[in-house]
């Protein structure tokens, strides 16, 4: 097929394809029009327009590869003809190719690094967080020199070793001492991470609790699509609480027979004094969420029907975070990880971390759980009483007065 | 030798297959033919690929522009793009159906589909599969599977939308998300479907691979590639059915009442009655199968590219043996690491240490293979066809992903990378470029085994080189927002003061991901145009040891006219020192290759090894062995 039968050819194939468009347009546009009489008027000519614009692109793109090809196949059936060597080496191009992409993709690996990289979360605002930020840099070391090494062979033969018919390759089909060399090395460089890994790991999870620094309970809730905070009040112990005594009053569904959940408050953000254990305790009313406080590297999921903990401590308070990051608005944040339905991608609130003198004086301002409403319906006095007289004042109440006992065994 | 000669009794019958009576139905429809299977398997796995595509650009126009109407999307979507901008519940369902798509129908069964059928009895000389019937119903189960996927975009609550894994409780409860009502019926439904497909291809796939090899073929004279497939079909049947389990435990949970996966759930105020079951029981049954799921999808194409390398550098594959074990040890490994799944889930920290371990370890036989494949290249003669270009591409993602993936393995690296885009940058490399990359390798090697012709080499090279940049672009920013803190399946940057800075990069890889979808054409075109109008191919045109290249170009029931051809020796025979040409055939006996056997070649047999040093003794040329 000569080269320019081909263009009247494509260019024939081009004219069917734009009156198709047209064709298609014009019945779409109908339909807009008829539809209009319902809906408002939205003005979808502009619309059809930059489509087709952009179709219209494409296939000029296409058109002009379609027209540069053939005009290689020209240029190599011409060499043919008049008996010259083969016109382009496609071997060599390739082989090129590669070498190049070899340094623009190192070139934009070093870009990405230093770039994006620098666009990343603040160093860790926690104990465990620097020992994970550790990991991850001794780790981040090993496998760029890795990725760097392998990539430098793999395209740098690609390159070397290109096809020539006057050289054969080296039969070489195995070298038992290279091979061992190339599984043990490995084996021991992934020994080293998995032991830091795992004594990592097992730090986090694994606390001795200290009776002097005992953490502050802070226990977390997760619905469709917000988080309810509750703190322990002045015992220090969230109380139980039971999915079944669910209401629209309460609806965490606290148990306020439980002494220990009388006191507990309510927060609109979780406010943490610095250096202090804080015992994270999660749960879900609904789906499975995720608990994902990035800054202080920590992430766990809220299960329902399954409590799970995670224990960490702030270093960092919010202001010092201000300053470090030189960004006046910085917050620190947590927010849902875990796919959980339409709001999933809103679902967050703030964390403050304050002095311990600061943290107090908020504490103090909290309301609790328990208001008038919620003491009617568990059958408690309306009139705020001091714990110490609780036992006395629900004497008539008989469950009550079981449950306080058992709490009181425990 | 072990190898059961079954076939023998054919040879007559298939020389002229005349009696044999092909209607249209019998030989493009409902098949029988491995060859034909395999094309069904690849065209539909294609299609559902483009389909997936075409999801995934969907849901990047609107991470890229999420303030902008598009009032096109309207036209094709209606109300799930009411205006022009795409819903939020239906931004869950696109990346949803995008990954099982993916996952399922395009990498294991548009994968494995494909070349286990076409290769299995092609390259271990065997006439068919050992059972067509139910290799013919794999196929349909997979299609069926394929077709109900896709018709839960035409039902009122939309497809399925708790994402790929489909965690309950918000993939059982309808009021948590409207995907979950007939949508997630319908995936689950599909879902048995394809498990049933797949369990009957891979027992097929194993029983041929043991019982039907030709004479001379032990097992350790068998392509990488069908050791791959043997493999993976293993891990299939091994792991599929728990997911089948996991399943049907969650149809009983949705449909009947029960409460294997549900317990003290409060929607809003709505108590429900569940007691006493646990969502992390679906996490385990689940990754039981999704983890091993991950090395069905990459072994084959490992496999593939180990044979295109080592055919394209003219060298033989470095480490056969190496090669084997490290796939065994994979398939090992595999079955218990899907806790690295499940680190922060709230699993006990005792078994993430354990999980934590066992996922490092794998990555010791992944390192094995990609410096074997780094060695094959080493002082080869390197041909870059499109295959061999592709076999080099899935290398290169497979080291980037690999190493991202010893992040992720490390339980306290996991804690702030979990559920993040670093996951999302992690397994489209290691999982959705490299397998994809394997299989289009297969596709440019096998197409002219597959259809008698070649496809245009150049709109390969630029297809290859369009996909690779791009997918590159694409995957490698994300892993920066993922160290961010960024999660993924988020609908929109623009509740978050600190995500708004990555705008502008998701931006650049909406255009990106554009741009690779843009590539496929020339690949679709040149797939389909080359069907009709390719060059006829030769009939070795890679010049390969294999069995299949010694099957004539055009088709038969039965694959060899006359006698299968016996095998002697080990299909990596490429510049054998001594020898005049390049390659040396599986079918060629050494005693016609006098000049170039090596004292290894006899495995032993010291009669061989005498023959051999009787005639070095009369024939004393040797300087140019080496």
């Amino acid at each position: 097929m000569s080269l320019r039968k081909f263009i009247t050819n494509k260019t024939t194939a081009a004219l069917a394809v734009l009156i198709t468009v047209f064709a298609n347009t014009s019945v779409f546009a109908q339909d807009a029009a008829a539809g209009a009489a319902a809906a408002p008027k939205v003005d979808m000519g502009e619309v059809y327009k930059s489509v087709i614009f952009y179709i219209l692109v494409f296939l000029a793109i296409c058109l002009f590869i379609a027209i540069v090809g053939k005009a290689i196949r020209v240029y190599e059936l011409s060499r043919e003809a008049q008996g010259k060597p083969v016109g382009i080496n496609w071997n060599r191009v390739n082989s090129s190719l590669f070498a190049l992409f070899l340094v623009l993709g190192l070139y934009g690996v070093y870009w990405e690094y230093t770039v994006h990289g620098s666009m990343l979360l603040p160093d860790a605002a926690s104990v465990h967080g620097k020992r994970i930020d550790d990991m991850f840099n001794l780790t981040l070391i090993i496998t760029t020199i890795v990725f760097i090494a392998t990539h430098i062979l793999l395209f740098g033969f690609s390159y070397i070793y290109k096809y020539s018919a006057k050289r054969k390759a080296y039969y070489y089909p195995h070298n038992n001492t290279i091979e061992k060399i190339w599984t043990i090395v490995p084996a021991l460089v992934l020994t080293v991470l998995v032991l830091m890994g795992f004594l990592t790991w097992r730090s986090i999870f694994y606390k001795v609790e200290d009776p002097k620094n005992m953490p502050i309970q802070i226990e977390m809730t997760s619905e469709q699509f917000k988080w309810t905070i509750r703190y322990p009040g002045a015992d220090g112990i969230v109380g139980h609480k039971n999915y079944k005594l669910t209401t629209a009053s309460n609806a965490l569904g606290i148990d306020f027979k439980d002494l220990k959940s009388r006191d507990d408050q309510m927060a609109d953000e979780m406010v943490i004094p610095v250096d202090k254990p804080i015992k994270l305790i999660l749960t879900s009313k609904d789906v499975i969420h995720s608990f994902y406080m990035p800054h202080f590297r920590v992430q766990l999921n809220t299960v329902p029907g399954m409590q799970t903990v995670f224990e960490f401590t702030p270093t960092k308070t919010t202001t010092q975070m201000q300053q470090e990051t030189n960004d006046p608005n910085f917050k620190f944040l947590f927010y849902c990880a875990k796919i959980c339905g339409s709001g999933h991608y809103n679902m967050q609130k703030v964390v403050r971390v304050v002095s311990m003198a600061e943290y107090k004086t908020w504490l103090a301002e909290q309301k609790t759980y328990l208001n008038d409403d919620l003491r009617k319906e568990f059958n408690l006095p309306v009139a705020p009483a001091p714990v110490k007289s609780v036992s006395d004042t629900t004497a008539t109440d008989s469950a009550a007065v079981k449950t306080n006992q058992m709490a009181l065994n425990k | 030798m072990s190898t059961i000669a079954l076939h023998d009794e054919h040879n007559h019958d298939h020389a002229d297959h005349g009696h044999h009576k092909e209607t249209l139905i019998s030989k493009y429809i409902f098949s029988m033919d491995h060859k034909m299977i395999a094309k069904q398997f690849l065209i539909t796995g294609i299609i559902m690929a483009v389909i997936a595509m075409g999801l995934s650009i969907l849901f990047r126009i609107q991470l890229a522009w999420p303030d902008k109407n598009f009032p096109f999307l309207e036209t094709f979507l209606g109300k799930w793009a009411e205006g022009g901008r795409i819903k939020s519940d239906f931004y869950l369902a696109l990346v949803t159906i995008h990954g099982t798509i993916m996952v399922f129908f395009v990498l294991t069964a548009g994968l494995s589909g494909t070349f286990s059928n076409l290769l299995i009895p092609l390259q271990i000389g065997a006439r068919d599969m050992a059972s067509p019937f139910l290799n013919m119903l794999s196929y349909w189960f997979f299609f069926t599977a394929c077709m109900v996927m896709m018709a839960s975009f035409f039902i009122q609550t939309g497809p399925a939308s708790g994402g790929w894994t489909v965690y309950p409780p918000l993939s059982i409860i309808e009021t948590a998300i409207p995907g979950s009502g007939l949508g997630m019926t319908m995936w689950l439904i599909s879902m048995v479907l394809f498990v049933a497909s797949s369990l009957m291809g891979g027992i097929n796939y194993v029983s041929t691979i043991l019982n039907m090899r030709t004479k001379g073929m032990d097992l350790w004279k068998m392509p990488l590639t069908i050791w791959a497939f043997f493999l993976t079909a293993i891990l299939g049947i091994l792991s599929f059915p728990v997911l089948v389990a996991g399943v049907v435990l969650m149809v009983f949970d949705r449909s009947f009442g029960t409460s294997f996966y549900l317990s003290d759930i409060v929607m809003g105020t709505n108590i429900l009655p569940n007691e006493g079951g646990s969502p992390i029981l679906w996490q385990h049954l689940f990754w039981f199968l999704g983890h091993p799921e991950v090395y069905i999808v990459i072994m084959p194409a490992l496999g593939i590219s180990s044979e295109v390398i080592s055919v394209n550098s003219r060298k033989p594959i470095f480490g056969y043996h190496a090669m084997v074990y490290s796939l065994i040890g994979i398939t090992v490994l595999s079955f218990i690491v899907w806790g690295h799944h499940m680190f922060v889930t709230g699993m006990n920290p005792l078994l993430g240490g354990v999980f934590m371990i066992t996922t490092l370890i794998i990555a010791v036989p992944s390192a094995v293979k990609t410096f074997n494949y780094l060695a094959t290249l080493w002082r080869g003669n390197i041909r870059f066809t499109p295959a061999m270009l592709f076999a080099i591409g899935l290398v290169s993602f497979f080291i980037s992903g690999g190493l991202t993936g010893i992040f992720l393995g490390n339980a306290s690296l996991d804690i702030n990378l979990h559920d993040t885009y670093f996951v999302v940058a992690h397994f489209h490399l290691v999982m959705g470029s490299a397998a994809i990359f394997g299989m289009l390798a297969g596709v440019y090697h096998w197409y002219p085994k597959m259809f008698g012709r070649m496809m245009n080499a150049k709109l390969g090279y630029l297809h290859f080189w369009l996909t690779f940049i791009a997918a590159y672009l694409v995957f490698f920013p994300l892993h920066f927002l993922g160290l961010d803190g960024v999660p993924r399946r988020y609908y929109a940057f623009t509740e978050f003061e600190f995500m708004k800075k990555w705008l502008t990069v998701n931006i650049f890889v909406t255009w990106a991901a554009i741009m690779a979808a843009l590539a496929q054409v020339a690949f679709l075109f040149n797939f389909f145009y080359s069907i009709f109008k390719g060059k006829v191919a030769t009939q070795n045109p890679w010049e390969s040891n294999t069995l299949e290249w010694t099957a004539p170009v055009e088709h038969l029931h039965g694959n060899w006219p006359g006698e299968i051809p016996t095998v002697y020796r080990w299909p990596y025979d490429y510049s054998k020192p001594g020898h005049d040409v390049d390659f040396i055939p599986q079918t060629v006996p050494f005693s016609q290759t006098m000049s170039s056997n090596l004292p290894h070649d006899f495995e032993g047999n010291a009669e061989a090894e005498k023959i051999q040093q009787d005639w070095e003794l009369s024939n004393p040329v040797t300087e140019n062995k080496g």
